[in-house]
């Protein structure tokens, strides 16, 4: 499948598939639309342990016990986590992967869907598949990974020593590490959290617990000399050099850079730290008081706040704008630049720039029917279901997957169009 | 005499003005530093806490302790309206500062008086009795009673004329000066952290979590 | 006096920690505490007190043990933190092992003595700090800690792996499809109403429960769903260890859960802590004055559920049955008369407790004390007579209990004072009890 260049952009509205074939089966599960809009898919039961993938109105060849977790990749790919005779394993449009695992779960996919990680269980130890290659290495646990940026290695957080029970004192010593391409590192520590890859793929960072109340950033295994009295996730530069993550001090939560302070502000709360694509400029969640929340770009809270929550800020291509959404005495707003778009929604979905950074699109709920937005101007017509729109890569049209009326729909709206209705 | 009531009645009301302001300043300013106490502040569920509290057996506890809060209620109300409402205290400021305010008869401050008196007697026996408080008891405690009830003995004292007036009076003035200063700087600020702490625990239990505090 | 047998108790969390402490360590640790953050509310509380004593009747520790005054609310202030102020923290590793015995052990934190307290002091907070400082002293119970632990790298309460949860949702799942056809734990649905969130002991060991709220769910044709990764558990003793920061991480990584999967409101099911913990405590810490969106318990849901008529009642318990008001949901959230309808709706022969509603006795498990383990079990039953006293008064054969803690707890003390009865969540209830639509449905008890 090509890109999303290669994607039908001609203007207009197509049926699929309709939907309402669906009811002979006895369930239908989570419907997943793929990026292009050409296909739907859903995991059907047709009798009690015997379950199907459904796309276009086409069946998956072989049924299997069960079906979960079913997604497209961004290369087109369906994938989905399925059983088979007590076993787990993946299936990538309709192909099973050979090994077969005790448990099978958390997918994960790299930016271009080339690639394909999953977490596995064999013989009561935990270790992990990538693209059907099998880490060998098997450990006590492992809660979760990172994959880096091509999908072709994976940093997971892996108990590496067996604890008796109750044994608060080996935890204490640190039973914890990263696990690289399933090499742990060689320092042990109290807990691992949030690991990530730097943007060339050599690194790994990750938080790490150093004493009970201890916390730092260590990267590949070797922490700051900066001590905090705990963080939340890092990320890098873009080139590479810098990691950045927020940190508890006695004054307030700081953005720190290798350690030292890279903001002055200092904050009730601070997370979800994200650079502009220029890797320079700088957004995060702030709290600036006690159950007040907005978005600090480059140190500057945005002057309004909202009551309720404020989740990860975007920047435009361009860097010149920043998105965020937030939830403000019970309902949901777009905020752009600090102004939120008119209206409220019961639900909102993280919003796209166009490539060129001019446009912003987003799906939102409103009485349980769900509509997209672009540049604060909702569409008029609302569906029943909807996939967040996608812009194409001249920025000029909109793609459109929706269900209406029991028929799963494709819509390419070109925008000049739209500004003139 | 005349001089020691004024430099007495200056330095205790003026500790014991600037010492409830600084107070209340500092907690104000601590308050803003810890940050959730102030937003949780409601000025309906506050009330409501302050009200049940303030009306005798309105809450469980008041109930459960009949005898004490039956003393309690009569014991801080005579405690703070007899000084106010004594003819002797009242025509002293008034010759200061030409104005004063209805008094009540001196037979009835006396029996007040007698109150606050049988009062303290009460808590101090309930302080040597009851285990759960002798428990918490320490000299403080004791002192602090003392020093309420002085004021209140000598002021007696001194009105039936029964010792050396003019002894038993500086007495009543020191006492009573040493009772208001005392009041910021001891457990005996309770009379005024009271509306604070019982508005905001008013507060967090109605406005935040829906439930009665009482 | 304590109770000698108390003192006595071995624990290795404490034990161990004590022999290690370092006097300039503990003054070091306790100045910080008492001098961050803490200043107005510590401070004016100490100011206020009378030490009048009016508190003690409010302590199911006291009244249980034949009103020893050293369990009354003010006596375990005045042995722990008062002395720590005093002395500007220069006390001895010995004061902070008792310290650590009456604050993890003797107060379940269930803040009846703050509607006690005439100047409505929250003295359980006042014991929350000093949890604190024993936490960072590194002085904590060793099952309590070994709980935390389990938050810690886990993320759940239990030590419970990432492909067992997902393996007995699956197997519940199956179990409840065999009761009711139909019946789906829907995985990861982004965009459903709700999500259900859990604690661990719920998949650990009573798995049933889940079955049963799938059944609930069907029935009532809610659109739910839960999440398959970390984040599931809504419990935290990580709150009552004083272990703020993994606390925090904890309510974090669960709410994150919730708005990932784009859902309107997070229901939980029968606990109380994790109600205070995600509710309360967890935000507060986080910087949020609320929950990031709303969070019902399972009582006010049930409630909702037939209130709208979503499910009808079909049969009702026949057998006496009596009440367990949870603290963190009675005088913390006021659910008190919600839960009287659905036992009403749910039994014909219901007999209430007295004192109840906001008054009602801590069930002595709650607070991290029953997590603080088989070391402090017998003190834990000891200092809960007085509940046992006023669930047998109600000649009532079954306890609704719906909060996991009052549940173990009420069924210790059920056995050690030989009540007879039984513990049951509302969910097992309910099960039981309603019109599935299917003209099936249970016998009649």
């Amino acid at each position: 499948m090509s890109g999303i260049d290669g994607w039908n952009w001609d203007a207009g509205e197509r049926r699929v598939v309709e939907l309402g074939v669906l009811s002979s089966f006895e369930q239908v599960h989570e419907f997943a639309v793929s990026p292009d809009g050409e296909k739907l898919a859903v995991p059907v039961v047709e009798e009690p342990g015997q379950v199907r993938v459904w796309q276009n109105g086409e069946l998956w060849s072989e049924a299997v016990e069960r079906a979960w977790s079913l997604r497209f990749l961004p290369d087109g790919r369906l994938v989905a986590l399925v059983r088979v005779d007590d076993s787990w394993t993946v299936a990538v449009d309709g192909q099973r992967w050979e090994d077969e695992f005790e448990f099978a779960w958390n997918l994960k996919f790299s930016a271009n869907g080339r690639s394909l990680a999953v977490q596995v269980k064999r013989g009561m130890k935990y270790g992990l598949v990538i693209d059907g290659r099998d880490w060998g290495a098997e450990f006590i646990s492992m809660r979760d990974f990172a994959l880096s940026p091509d999908g072709k290695r994976a940093a997971a957080l892996v108990q590496v020593e067996q604890l008796a029970e109750a044994d608060i004192f080996k935890f204490a010593e640190g039973v914890w590490s990263v696990a690289v391409d399933g090499q742990p590192w060689e320092r042990r520590f109290i807990n691992v959290y949030s690991p990530v890859f730097s943007p060339d793929g050599q690194h790994v960072a990750a938080e790490v617990r150093l004493d009970m109340f201890e916390y730092s950033i260590a990267e590949d295994g070797r922490p700051w000399d900066a001590v905090f009295g705990t963080s939340w996730a890092p990320c890098y530069r873009s080139n590479g050099k810098g990691i950045i993550a927020p940190v508890r001090t006695p004054e307030g939560w700081a953005l720190v850079e290798n350690g030292k302070p890279v903001w002055q502000g200092r904050y009730s709360q601070m997370w979800h730290q994200r650079l502009a694509p220029d890797g320079q400029r700088l957004a995060a969640v702030v709290s600036t008081a006690y159950g007040r929340w907005t978005v600090a770009v480059d140190d500057r809270p945005w002057p309004r706040t909202f009551s309720d929550v404020v989740l990860a800020p975007r920047f435009s291509p361009d860097g010149g704008r920043v998105v965020a959404l937030a939830r403000d005495q019970g309902s949901w707003l777009v905020v752009v630049n600090g102004q939120p778009w008119p209206g409220r929604f019961d639900m909102a979905w993280e919003p796209e720039f166009s490539p060129d950074g001019r446009h912003l699109a987003a799906k939102v709920e409103r009485d349980g029917k769900f509509q997209v937005v672009i540049d604060g101007h909702p569409l008029p017509r609302s569906f029943d279901m909807l996939w967040s729109p996608r812009f194409s890569p001249q920025g000029d049209k909109l793609l459109v997957r929706a269900v209406e009326e029991g028929v799963y729909k494709r819509l390419v709206l070109g925008l000049e169009q739209l500004a003139r209705a | 005499m005349e001089l020691l009531v004024t430099v007495c009645a200056w330095l205790g009301l003026g500790v014991l003005l600037l010492g409830v302001t600084g107070r209340l300043l500092w907690a104000w300013r601590a308050a803003r530093i810890e940050g959730s106490v102030l937003p949780v502040m409601s000025a309906r569920y506050g009330l409501r806490s302050l009200v049940h509290w303030l009306l005798p057996l309105s809450t469980r506890n008041q109930r459960l302790h009949p005898v004490v809060t039956l003393v309690s209620y009569l014991f801080h109300l005579c405690l703070l309206l007899a000084p106010l409402l004594v003819a002797g205290h009242v025509e002293l400021w008034r010759q200061r500062w030409g104005f004063g305010w209805p008094t009540l008869p001196d037979p009835v401050i006396d029996v007040m008086t007698l109150v606050v008196m049988v009062a303290v007697l009460f808590f101090l026996l309930r302080r040597l009795a009851a285990p759960e408080v002798r428990n918490v008891t320490g000299w403080k405690e004791y002192l602090l009673l003392m020093v309420v009830v002085a004021p209140f003995v000598t002021g007696i004292i001194a009105h039936l004329h029964l010792l050396d007036y003019r002894l038993v009076m500086v007495l009543h003035i020191v006492s009573g000066t040493l009772w208001l200063v005392l009041i910021p700087f001891s457990w005996l600020s309770h009379m005024f952290w009271f509306f604070f702490t019982r508005s905001y625990m008013g507060s967090e239990f109605g406005a935040v979590r829906n439930a009665r505090d009482w | 006096m304590a109770d000698i047998e108390d003192a006595r108790v071995e624990d290795a969390g404490i034990d161990q920690a004590v022999d290690k402490l370092e006097p300039a360590r503990i003054e070091a640790v306790i100045r910080r505490v008492l001098g961050a953050g803490c200043g107005a509310r510590l401070k004016v509380y100490l100011q206020t007190c009378v030490h009048c004593g009016l508190c003690a009747d409010a302590c199911h520790t006291y009244l249980s043990r034949d009103r020893d005054p050293d369990f009354a609310p003010v006596a375990k202030v005045k042995e722990t933190i008062w002395e720590m102020v005093k002395r500007q923290g220069r006390v001895s590793p010995e004061f902070i092992k008792k310290c650590a015995r009456i604050a993890y052990t003797e107060c379940g934190a269930c803040r009846r003595c703050s509607m006690y307290c005439p100047f409505g002091i929250d003295i359980a907070y006042l014991i929350m700090l000093v949890r604190r400082i024993c936490a960072l002293l590194g002085v904590v119970p060793v099952y309590l800690q070994d709980t935390v632990n389990s938050h810690a790298a886990t993320s759940n309460q239990m030590w419970v792996q990432p492909d067992d949860w997902i393996d007995t949702l699956i197997w519940q799942e199956e179990d409840a499809a065999d009761e009711l056809e139909g019946v789906r734990i829907p995985l990861d649905r982004e965009g459903a109403d709700i999500m259900y969130s859990v604690i661990a002991p719920e998949p650990k060991i009573l798995a049933q429960l889940i079955a049963n709220m799938a059944v609930i769910m069907k029935v009532a044709g809610v659109d739910w769903t839960m999440p398959s990764l970390d984040g599931w558990d809504n419990s935290n003793m990580a709150m009552y260890s004083g272990d703020f920061e993994v606390m925090g991480r904890v309510e974090r990584l669960h709410w994150e859960r919730a708005l990932q999967l784009k859902v309107k409101r997070v229901v939980m099911g029968e606990c109380g802590h994790a109600y205070r913990g995600a509710v309360y405590d967890g935000p507060k810490w986080l910087g949020w004055s609320k929950p990031p969106i709303p969070m019902v318990h399972a009582v006010e849901f049930y409630y909702e559920l037939l209130r709208e008529g979503r499910i009808k009642i079909a049969r009702k318990i026949k057998e006496p049955v009596t009440v367990q008001d949870p603290c963190n949901i009675v005088r913390g959230r006021g659910l008190h008369h919600k839960l009287r309808y659905i036992i009403n709706e749910l039994c014909e022969d219901f007999r209430d407790v007295s004192p109840r509603f906001e008054h009602n006795y801590c069930c002595a498990a709650g607070g991290g004390v029953i997590n603080c383990g088989p070391p402090w079990k017998l003190s834990r039953l000891k200092s809960n007579r007085v509940k046992a006293e006023q669930l047998a008064a109600t000649d009532a054969h079954l306890v609704v209990t719906p909060c996991h803690n009052c549940h173990s707890g009420i069924e210790d003390i059920i056995g050690y004072y030989g009540l007879g009865m039984h513990v049951t969540f509302i969910n097992e209830l309910l099960v039981k009890c309603m019109d599935r639509g299917d003209g099936s449905g249970e016998v009649e008890r």
